[in-house]
């Protein structure tokens, strides 16, 4: 048995046989939105960055981060942030052990596609307002 | 190769009995995170895009400076544990290693350079 051929069996099916599904496709995108979310905090920091290093240096980069690609970036940031909030929050109730039925699992994952778009709307309208 | 037990080819390739304390570890970040991201939105995100002596003033009061001082090290800490899972899922041997290590360099420096930069407008 030592020396059996390891190199060929049979793989079990991956992503390429399932249609995505409500709880799968909120699950990757909760990943996706988690790590994306590097790109806004890096955008905040070189900003904060920027302000400490003084008034010519913060204009430069306030200029960048206030321009449509950055603003851009920001409201994709935000609604990253409030995604994956509410994906989180998702995961911490399953971990806890309820809302694991298939029906409440559905409609949790639209919730949070629906509830992540509506407060990053809210949001963007109330720092306009502001 | 024909010498290897399957006991010795599985030897070390077990769990790291790391995993339940990692996943704890998320969660409290998360709780964490689940009151300073709010918060970071009502106290620290709206001065985005102000004038300089405005945000110079801003962070020179305590409670935004501490809100964006403790939301960027708590959400550089969840990046990095996060990040690390993915890393694992989707790479193997020296790549994963190199990964890891490249993102934790990253995040923990991005979190000195956010306390450096909120220290620096703050004092």
């Amino acid at each position: 048995m030592a020396d059996v051929n390891r190199g060929s069996r049979p793989l079990s099916p991956h992503l390429q046989v399932y249609r995505l599904q409500i709880p799968m496709t909120t699950s990757i995108l909760a990943r996706i939105t988690g790590n994306g979310l590097i790109v806004g905090s890096l955008v905040f920091v070189w900003w904060l960055v920027a302000a400490a290093a003084g008034p010519d240096y913060y204009a430069f980069v306030n200029g960048i981060v206030t321009s449509w690609l950055g603003l851009l970036v920001l409201a994709g940031s935000l609604w990253a942030l409030w995604y994956h909030s509410l994906a989180g929050l998702r995961h911490l109730l399953w971990d806890s052990g309820h809302g694991l039925e298939l029906a409440t699992a559905e409609r949790l994952g639209l919730a949070v596609v629906i509830g992540s778009v509506a407060a990053t709307v809210v949001t963007l309208a109330l720092l306009a307002w502001a | 190769m024909e010498h290897l037990t399957d006991r010795k080819r599985a030897e070390g390739r077990g769990s790291a009995r790391s995993g339940t304390l990692h996943h704890i570890a998320m969660m409290i970040s998360a709780g964490a995170l689940v009151i300073l991201v709010p918060l970071f939105l009502i106290v620290v995100v709206p001065v985005i895009g102000a004038a300089h002596a405005e945000v110079a003033a801003h962070f020179a009061r305590p409670f935004p400076a501490l809100v964006a001082a403790l939301t960027i090290v708590v959400a550089m800490h969840h990046f990095r544990g996060g990040v690390e899972m993915m890393i694992q899922d989707y790479w193997q041997g020296m790549t994963r290693k190199l990964a890891i290590l490249a993102m934790i360099l990253l995040s923990y420096g991005t979190a000195a350079a956010g306390l450096y930069a909120i220290a620096r407008l703050a004092l």
